[in-house]
């Protein structure tokens, strides 16, 4: 019982951290893309 | 809606939405997911693998929703020609992938202490797996037709024919005999206990928003990069029109 009980939080453990991880990157990915850009376009007006 | 089809307007508004959004999207994933994963009492036949189902269940709502999304502004896109419709469905395109990513992964995880295997072919299972394909497609699509200078017509018709998926997905469990459980929500209905309902409902709430700052962030950041394009494209008008005035001149 104990056994299972430790496999089935490995799945859980699993799970949460490839969805966390993906949409951690996802964020900071789309954040940084938009400051960029934003910054950019800041820039060729200033020019 | 059609007000904010104005890009100048749309970012009036999109830049007190987008840190809204992300942090009351963070704040209620998070909390739901640390409840689901810390409070919440292991299932009677799933066991502890039910707190699995605070990610998965709202990454399984999102894809579905995100194709939703790019149906309807692929069909505002080609009626009412919005400028920002064409934006707004390439800004859901990535964040709709991820979505159905995590769904499908999340979903492999559960089922193999659940029903034993990591796959099956089944409705449900594959009609995502579809999902997952379709937006890989929309997204070559219309990086495609960005780099060529291409209609995003035919991208937008894909968007409406990919539609036919979601309700193929959503029905496949009815449909069809399946591993995956039959819809644990429906109608004013619940099939689900109280104790898992309530973090689920934030959970995919918290999601929900977080999906939406995404998109908000990704549109600004194509609304920028088509500003940079156009105002070079001016300049180089700028600066050809009187080198041609004078070639001319000189021909004359």
């Amino acid at each position: 019982m104990m056994r299972e009980d430790m496999a089935q939080w490995d799945f859980v453990i699993a799970a949460y951290a490839i969805g966390l991880v993906a949409l951690a990157l996802l964020t900071i990915w789309a954040w940084r893309s938009m400051t960029r850009a934003e910054a950019r376009r800041d820039a060729a007006r200033r020019r | 809606m059609h007000i904010y089809a104005n890009p100048t307007r749309f970012l009036k508004l999109a830049k007190w939405l987008t840190p809204l959004l992300l942090w009351s999207g963070l704040a209620l994933s998070l909390g739901a997911m640390a409840y689901g994963v810390f409070s919440v009492p292991p299932d009677r036949l799933m066991g502890e693998t039910v707190r699995i189902l605070f990610i998965h269940v709202p990454a399984a709502w999102l894809g579905m929703g995100g194709w939703t999304g790019i149906a309807i502004s692929s069909a505002m896109l080609l009626i009412w020609k919005h400028p920002l419709a064409g934006i707004a469905a390439r800004a859901i395109a990535l964040p709709g992938m991820t979505f159905t990513a995590v769904c499908l992964a999340t979903g492999s995880i559960w089922g193999r202490p659940t029903w034993g295997t990591w796959w099956v072919w089944d409705g449900r299972l594959t009609s995502m797996l579809v999902l997952l394909f379709l937006y890989a497609g929309y997204i070559a699509l219309t990086q495609a037709a960005a780099r060529e200078g291409g209609s995003a017509k035919i991208a937008a018709i894909f968007g409406l024919v990919g539609a036919i998926n979601v309700p193929i997905i959503n029905r496949s469990v009815v449909w069809w005999n399946s591993l995956h459980q039959p819809p644990s929500i429906t109608m004013g209905k619940s099939a689900i206990d109280g104790a898992y309902l309530a973090p689920l409902l934030v959970a995919v709430i918290g999601f929900s928003l977080l999906f939406g700052a995404i998109v908000l962030m990704r549109m600004r950041a194509l609304i920028a990069e088509e500003q940079v394009a156009a105002r070079l494209r001016r300049r180089a008008l700028d600066e050809d029109t009187p080198a041609a005035m004078a070639a001319g001149m000189e021909t004359a």
